[in-house]
């Protein structure tokens, strides 16, 4: 099954990484680099946030719903330290320095929600992390001396990487898809070793784990550490690429989009919140031509309450659940 | 010392507000063990179809305009909060968090239907002839009557919920189906239907908190957040399913937001959580809540 999982992942990867030639075989230029840095880059940046709840839920059995405002702290520790951000906070570092801070930030919030959260367990831990998550956005909307309000921290273009520019459609796409495969492979490698199997362990029976003799609370808080870091990739990233960092960016409605691209990927396994954000991403786009540019909103509610009713792992279980259907014997089992 | 009087008064004002909507989430989660994430989306819905009603009665200048669409708006509520329980939970019961997903869903889709009826312009009710304008309150001085009507409210959600509980039969079974469904329905009561009862009270107590939280304040899209995280933070304080714990809750953090804001007021919101965060760490299942 795993090895299965690993050669799947890679032939993603493969056909991620060759996504923009083949774009720009059968689209104008303009059209492949938007379909690249803005339906694929944004995918796979959301993805990375939703990995971060996705690792949590399907190894640990947490439903997080603070990693967008986890991911913000990253987004906006980066903006009010790095030079030439609109308007000057702090400033005064380069990106070399801003993005490991704004990671190291995010590390830490993630440690503290899984601190608060330690106690507490499903729809608990989904209430409480919901509230964390609020709590910093409305202190964030309201703060003018550390975070500007309301209006957010703008210009933040990012770094040049090897005489490259960031802002360069491919450049980032590339960076986003590096960043994400090197996430996810790691968790693949994380959730195998010793602290990856406490933590399932965990998931199935804490008081079992508890009564092996190991500290139960530590590898919960580790996990959102762990977490936290991913979400803060996210976060960076989704920051260049909207070239600044605002409330709304964190707010009840993102936090909840990154549930729903997971939802909708499937909780089952990392590689669903890839599938989810890509889904997700190109809903947003063409909601205009589907439905009806405003009403993005129920149309994404729409699918998610289908998902949810219909098929509660996902799209990745309901592929399985058809491949049963048609594969008969040779189909995994449930 | 008016200054302290003044706030310690519109914290219990917004304390008696919180409690009426979150009262209601409390009782859902106490017997169904359903977050409902769409209680915020009760509300707004409850103040959007109340004023909708309300408007046009108090254009004719009639003086039950504000009744009516009081009524019209926890009717509404109600029914949609009952509806929500018999199509969409009802048949996933125990699957806790499938449920909070599905009231998520439905948030989300009546959140964005409010504004395409609605639109973005912020409404407000006008409260009857009766409880409007401001009373003289000893010490204090003149005090809007309005919100001391709240307060009154609230004391008699307060004690209704409590007759309804400990005296009825009604609220025998709800105690009973907390503690035991299964041997609730052994007995031969109804479950479903206890518990479809139960979800429309419950939006019914988020729509009246609508409509009088529409007469305090004005309305406006994305106060439905602001009431569910009010929701959440007053029942993880003062304990799930707890009515007392609620209240408790619901002062503490009533009074913490206005105390915050009056002396250190970009940094009150972290008051209120830090409250959440203390009492999490010293009592995690809140403060009156059961372990």
């Amino acid at each position: 099954m795993h090895d299965r999982v690993i050669l799947w992942s890679l032939l993603g990867a493969v056909l991620m990484l060759l996504a923009p030639w083949g774009l720009l075989q059968v689209l104008p230029v303009n059209q492949a680099q938007f379909w690249t840095a803005n339906i694929l880059g944004r995918g796979i940046v959301f993805g990375i946030i939703a990995m971060s709840l996705t690792f949590l839920a399907t190894y640990g059995g947490f439903i997080s719903l603070a990693q967008m405002m986890i991911a913000g702290v990253a987004g906006y520790t980066v903006a009010v330290f790095v030079d030439g951000a609109v308007p000057r906070i702090v400033g005064g570092f380069g990106y070399a320095v801003a993005i490991p801070l704004g990671l190291l930030a995010a590390t830490v919030m993630g440690l503290i929600v899984g601190a608060i959260s330690v106690r507490t367990r499903d729809i608990y831990l989904l209430m409480i992390t919901l509230a964390l998550a609020m709590g910093v956005f409305r202190f964030i909307e309201t703060n003018i001396a550390w975070f500007n309000g309301y209006e957010g921290i703008r210009n933040v273009v990012g770094p040049g990487v090897f005489g490259f520019d960031f802002r360069n459609a491919y450049v980032f796409y590339y960076i986003a898809l590096a960043t994400a495969a090197a996430l996810y492979f790691g968790v693949l490698y994380l959730v195998r070793s010793p602290f990856g199997l406490v933590l399932q362990g965990i998931r199935d029976n804490p008081r079992r784990v508890a009564a092996l003799g190991y500290a139960v609370g530590l590898h919960r808080v580790a996990a959102f550490g762990v977490a936290g870091f991913i979400a803060g990739c996210g976060g960076v990233l989704a920051t260049i690429y909207n070239i600044g960092i605002s409330p709304g960016s964190i707010g009840l409605g993102a936090s909840v989009n990154v549930l729903i691209m997971s939802v909708i990927g499937g909780l089952g396994h990392p590689l669903g919140a890839f599938m989810g954000s890509l889904v997700f991403t190109f809903f947003d786009t063409f909601a205009a031509s589907i439905y009806d540019r405003e009403r993005f909103n129920t149309l994404i509610g729409v699918v998610f309450l289908a998902i949810v009713l219909l098929s509660p792992d996902g799209l990745l279980g309901a592929g399985k659940r058809l491949r049963r259907l048609l594969g008969g014997a040779n189909a995994p089992r449930p | 010392m008016d200054l302290a009087a003044i706030i310690t008064l519109n914290g219990l004002t917004l304390a008696a507000l919180y409690f009426i909507v979150a009262s209601g989430f409390s009782l859902i989660f106490g017997l169904m063990r359903v977050v409902n994430m769409a209680h915020g989306s009760l509300y707004l819905v409850a103040a959007y179809v109340g004023y909708a009603v309300f408007e046009p009665l108090y254009d004719d200048d009639v003086w039950y305009a504000w009744y009516v669409g009081l009524a019209a708006g926890i009717g509404f509520a109600a029914v949609f909060g009952a509806a929500m329980q018999k199509l969409l939970l009802g048949w996933m019961q125990g699957q806790e968090l499938r449920q909070a997903l599905v009231t998520i869903g439905v948030s989300i889709i009546v959140a964005d239907q409010l504004l395409a009826i609605y639109g973005g312009n912020p409404r407000q009710f006008f409260a009857p002839d009766a409880i409007f304008g401001s009373t003289q309150i000893p010490g204090i001085g003149g005090y809007p009557t309005f919100r001391l009507v709240q307060i009154g409210i609230a004391v008699a959600v307060g004690v209704g919920l409590w007759l309804l509980l400990n005296r009825t039969k009604l609220g025998m079974m709800i105690r009973a189906g907390v503690d035991d469904r299964e041997m609730l329905g052994a007995c031969g009561v109804n479950v479903p239907l206890v518990g479809i009862a139960v979800f429309a009270l419950g939006a019914a107590l988020a729509g009246l908190g609508g409509v009088i939280g529409a007469t305090a304040q004005p309305l406006s899209q994305g106060v439905d957040g602001r009431f569910l995280l009010v929701s959440l933070v007053v029942v993880i304080v003062g304990g799930m399913g707890s009515i007392p714990g609620t209240a408790i809750g619901a002062i503490l953090i009533g009074l913490a937001e206005q105390i915050g804001q009056a002396v250190f007021p970009t940094y009150s919101v972290v008051l209120t959580f830090v409250i959440m965060v203390v009492v999490l760490a010293t009592r995690p299942q809140g403060v009156l809540g059961r372990a």
